[in-house]
């Protein structure tokens, strides 16, 4: 009940909605931190798991980089390069992307590489070159799964770039870290709400990402 | 003075204090997580119409970012350790659940039918026969889940320094020693690793009869449809 009432008093708050730490500026710069880092992620991800996919190989590799990309705790990272580099986008956006490829990677790989192999064939006995297979055959069949590796890291970026707020960045969780710092639980509690309801939001999108994208035939066997 | 592993006196631990710390922190939510989760991936073996929606709150919920999380819980268990576990523990759902569902369910039904014939009551069969075929799958949840759990615990170092080796973090910064950051930053990622490798030799130990080596099998091509537990797993943080 409490956490309700700080909610209801941060939004109706009309001082919340204006300004360069109002509501709609905050939402719109962590969008574009979360954008920005998923299509760097993406540009650089996408690509090698559909290849290696393709070919089937090195996976062992793939799986060492996740192991390792997981282990590394991104907000430490973050930290890290804020200290080392100085106040700046650069040195949040590289724990995000570092953080967004293992999923998007090996999702893809993994999606690619567990395409049923007769379709492939057959795909292959009526001549269709090697380029072809990969976009016409196996990339609408594995879209399902390529897709909810995107998601994931949109989530886990949507939820870094929160605590990002901590090494001066802007976004959402400037009301979480600012709030902390003075004692402010209704902003804290607000902030929060927000950044939850962004995060709800992403999967949403993606779920109808999916149901748009996806080919029935696919949708229908999975 | 201010060597690598001198740790200001204010976070009131050694480093290996700080390591114990964060390990405990790190390691009972996952324990928590599995207990929940092994009753529950049994309710959804048992019926099938309950997976879906199981599995749609674990994603909800896990997609709830962590200082959200943790700041939503101060208002209940204040800045306290728990505060940071309780988070950890439902993230690990996400992973653990499908992970369960996936290896109990993977049994083959000439297995479960031999161990009926045999005698076994569902419980006993559950224990003795599904739940040791089930404990490769089981383990590579246990993986995931433990290795970002220990990655995680650092947050925890906003909601009043209960973020064991990420309270090294804001010293680093209050104190210009970038060397505490960078020892937080390694520690805890040999933490992970070391956790993750412990958890593959428990594998080894608790399943003597397969192959020690995976190679073999990643060989072969995936021609009896998509390995189902593949995809819940990289949908780990």
């Amino acid at each position: 009940m409490n956490v309700l009432n700080f909610v209801h008093a941060f939004f109706s708050d009309g001082a919340h909605w204006h300004g360069y730490d109002g509501i709609p500026t905050r939402v719109w710069e962590h969008i574009q931190f979360t954008l920005e880092a998923l299509a760097i992620a993406a540009a650089i991800g996408l690509p090698v798991g559909l290849v290696t996919g393709h070919y089937g190989r090195g996976g062992n590799v793939l799986a060492l980089i996740a192991t390792a990309g997981r282990a590394l705790p991104s907000f430490g990272l973050l930290v890290l390069l804020f200290i080392l580099l100085g106040f700046g986008v650069v040195p949040v956006m590289i724990p995000l992307v570092v953080l967004a490829i293992p999923p998007i990677l090996v999702t893809t790989y993994e999606a690619v590489r567990s395409v049923d192999p007769s379709p492939v064939d057959a795909a292959r006995g009526m001549g269709m070159q090697e380029s072809r297979i990969l976009f016409r055959v196996e990339f609408p069949v594995a879209l399902p799964l390529i897709l909810s590796g995107l998601r994931s890291a949109a989530i886990q970026i949507v939820s870094t770039a929160t605590i990002a707020a901590y090494v001066s960045l802007g976004g959402l969780g400037r009301y979480i870290i600012d709030g902390l710092y003075q004692r402010n639980y209704e902003k804290v509690v607000g902030g929060a709400t927000l950044v939850a309801v962004m995060a709800l939001v992403t999967l949403a999108l993606f779920w109808a990402v999916a149901r748009f994208t996806v080919s029935p035939g696919v949708r229908r066997s999975a | 003075m201010s060597g690598f592993f001198d740790i200001p006196s204010d976070l009131q631990h050694s480093w290996l204090g700080l390591v114990g710390l964060h390990l405990r922190e790190a390691l009972l939510p996952v324990l928590a997580g599995l207990l929940v989760s092994l009753p529950v991936a049994q309710l959804c073996v048992r019926f099938r119409w309950l997976y879906p929606p199981v599995l749609g709150v674990t994603t909800v919920l896990y997609a709830i970012p962590s200082l959200a999380f943790f700041v939503v819980l101060i208002d209940y268990t204040g800045q306290t350790e728990l505060t940071v576990m309780i988070p950890l523990a439902v993230y690990s759902l996400v992973v653990l659940v499908p992970a369960i569902v996936d290896g109990v369910r993977s049994v083959p039904q000439e297995t479960l039918a031999a161990a009926t014939a045999m005698g076994f009551g569902p419980v006993r069969r559950y224990l003795q026969v599904q739940l040791p075929i089930a404990v490769p799958a089981i383990i590579a949840g246990l993986r995931v889940a433990t290795v970002s759990s220990i990655s995680l615990v650092s947050v925890g170092m906003l909601i009043g320094n209960q973020g064991a080796l990420g309270n090294l973090l804001n010293d680093a910064n209050i104190y210009h020693r970038p060397e505490l950051a960078w020892n937080s930053v390694i520690t805890t990622a040999v933490l992970a690793i070391l956790a993750d490798a412990a958890l593959v030799l428990v594998r080894l130990l608790l399943t003597p009869w397969m192959p020690s080596g995976t190679r073999s099998r990643r060989r072969k091509p995936a021609a009896a449809g998509p390995d189902a537990t593949v995809p819940a797993l990289e949908d780990a943080r």
